[in-house]
């Protein structure tokens, strides 16, 4: 029983070690060698100077900017679907922009968002007059959201469905207002998904690099674009790797402060 | 679960289906080894009919493959498994190339047509004897602007892009020699210079130009200034020649405190198989009427001054692209800086782009 069980073990293992731990090995050895291949610790003295700290408070600032805005608009989103009629199909449509490549979508808002573009005519039309949209901080979190939103949207819509709605009949016989019933009841049992949710945006937004050049134009410089330049550039992958390394660390750091405390959270 | 089965089936199906299909046609024509030459180059990089007249005269048969980048070519030939026979890279990937064993070195006695290269273009820093490439296009680094959204404005100076009416209209390419290059001419010192005081009054200088700048792109550049996005530009030549093929509005001019000289040369990779076809192909492009008929197709200057002759004057005498020898003395070709020089320049032009408004 326990061989059998331990068969069915090795897929996962070898995918593990192959795919996941020895590429984490390997960048943390490339971290310590500079350009010529020395053995060193100048690349993290490097991340100490005031450039690569800027660059990770700007890296942090953006994905928490990301982050908030796509809760902001996915929680009343979910809520909305868990009440409609046609689930299945809303979900559906929310999810079908995330099969497209996310580099059409980006290069579609080039487009949408340029100096004669659809918005710009729009804003023509209506008497406000052309803005400069493309290449501004707005564009840059708009369009990161608008990618990442069906992540928050569907852990938080999960954690609604699951939600057993006799808590909230008995809430409001018990006499508590809608609004109270929301924040008492609701939230914090969704809790999870938000967590969830926030995770999956917020990780993979610390890192984004291509839409910081197609629509931030470079005015958004954040750790990912660095990585980036660092490894098809410069070909220094040892300060690209020593950069991905306190990226990696701090990942794992916000997924155990969030992950455990959230675990914990739904026992009780 | 039959459901699933049936998924796998299909998308396996399909998959044999495509590789029996595109075995089919490589075969089918003529793609099956034997007489072929592999051309590995930058895409719509070359006249098509030019190549059709090389597979006559020669009976080779031409397989035309493209990149989109040096270091993406690069990769693939390092990697092996591939059979390029003739490459066309840029010239400081010829000096990495030649550094990491990548090219085989070319044979001039079979080349009888080089004499029609302008000496000016042969044994440069990047290939001394011109040992393992030989130039196939050359251009510029420059300014394009669009005088029409300007006012009639128009530009002669790198030091003309920091003045206070372009607010906002300012694009750049996002390459650190380039813009380091230009801040550093701006300055009338070398783009290649590494005099640490030079490098940071260079940066510094580039800072100030920051409330200019609309953005920093790669090659949505084209796409970009030909819509109008932005009024000025700094780009190379060659993709100026495209942008103003596609919006008439717009002009090209090497500022005069000098610029960057950059080539494309062809070489013969290690993984050629083809040797004979090789030095052929390279020989073919390289007489006059060929080299004149590619130039006008493809659209940057070409180094072969016979065919130069061969050109309509409007295309041979347009100093934008056919600058003056007085113009052409102050253009610089990069040098391989080293690696940890490379590295400062990218750290540097790093700190500028992070510099806010």
């Amino acid at each position: 029983m326990t061989k059998t069980r331990n068969l069915y073990l090795i897929p996962y293992v070898a995918w593990m070690l192959l795919f996941v731990a020895t590429p984490i090995v390997l960048i943390v050895y490339k971290s310590f060698f500079d350009v010529e291949g020395n053995l060193t610790l100048e690349n993290f003295e490097k991340f100490l100077t005031p450039v690569y700290l800027k660059m990770t408070f700007n890296s942090f600032w953006y994905a928490f900017l990301i982050t908030a805005f796509s809760l902001l608009v996915a929680y009343p989103t979910a809520y909305w679907l868990t009440r409609t009629k046609h689930k299945q199909l809303w979900l559906l449509l929310i999810i079908v922009p995330s099969w497209i490549n996310l580099l059409l979508k980006t290069y579609a808002f080039i487009g949408l968002f340029g100096t004669y573009g659809f918005v710009n005519s729009m804003l023509e039309w209506v008497g406000i007059g052309t803005q400069q949209i493309l290449f501004t901080d707005f564009s840059f979190v708009f369009v990161s959201v608008y990618i990442f939103i069906p992540f928050m949207i569907l852990p938080i819509y999960n954690a609604l469905e699951e939600l057993n709605p006799s808590l909230i009949y008995a809430a409001r016989d018990l006499g508590a207002s809608p609004l109270k019933t929301f924040r008492r009841v609701v939230f914090p049992l969704t809790l999870g998904g938000v967590k969830a949710g926030c995770q999956a945006v917020f990780i993979p937004a610390l890192s984004l690099f291509m839409i910081t050049r197609l629509i931030a134009g470079n005015r958004v410089i954040t750790l990912g674009t660095a990585i980036e330049q660092h490894f098809l550039v410069t070909q220094d992958w040892g300060m690209g790797s020593a950069i991905a390394v306190l990226l990696i660390i701090v990942m794992a750091i916000i997924m155990m402060m969030t992950g455990n405390r959230g675990a914990r959270n739904s026992i009780r | 679960m039959k459901q699933l089965v049936r998924l796998f089936a299909g998308v396996f199906i399909i998959a044999i289906g495509l590789m029996y299909f595109t075995s089919y046609l490589n075969s089918s024509n003529g793609y099956s080894g034997g007489d072929t030459l592999t051309i590995y180059n930058w895409g719509d990089y070359i006249d098509p009919d030019v190549l059709a007249e090389f597979e006559e005269e020669t009976g080779l048969k031409v397989i035309y493959q493209t990149f989109d980048s040096n270091e993406a070519m690069m990769t693939k030939i390092e990697q092996g498994g591939t059979t390029f026979d003739v490459s066309i890279p840029s010239e400081y990937a010829i000096s990495k190339m030649k550094d990491e064993d990548l090219l085989l070195p070319i044979d001039h006695s079979l080349i009888p047509n080089l004499g029609n290269i302008d000496p000016r273009f042969m044994n440069l820093s990047f290939d001394p004897d011109n040992k393992y490439s030989i130039p196939y296009f050359w251009g510029t680094v420059g300014i394009i602007y669009n005088s029409e959204l300007l006012g009639g404005k128009t530009f002669s100076s790198w030091n003309d892009l920091w003045s206070d009416d372009l607010r906002n209209q300012i694009m750049l390419v996002d390459g650190a020699r380039e813009v380091m290059g230009f801040g550093l001419n701006s300055l009338n010192y070398s783009l290649n210079d590494t005099n640490e005081d030079h490098l940071q009054e260079a940066k510094r200088k580039l800072s100030n130009l920051t409330p200019n700048i609309k953005a920093i792109v790669g090659d949505e550049i084209k796409l970009l200034l030909a819509g109008e996005e932005a009024a000025v530009g700094i780009v190379w030549s060659g993709d100026a020649s495209e942008i103003m093929g596609e919006n008439d509005k717009l002009d090209y001019v090497i500022p005069e405190e000098g610029s960057n000289l950059w080539f494309d040369n062809m070489v013969i990779p290690k993984t050629a198989r083809n040797l004979e076809g090789a030095h052929k192909f390279i020989n073919f492009m390289l007489d006059p009427e060929i080299a004149a008929r590619n130039a006008e197709y493809v659209g940057y200057s070409t180094p072969n001054a016979e065919a130069l002759k061969l050109l309509p004057e409007e295309i041979s005498q347009d100093e934008r692209f056919y600058p003056d020898p007085e113009m052409t003395d102050k253009l610089e070709v990069y040098q391989n800086l080293g690696k940890r020089m490379l590295s400062h320049y990218n750290e540097l032009f790093l700190e500028f782009k992070m510099h806010r408004k």
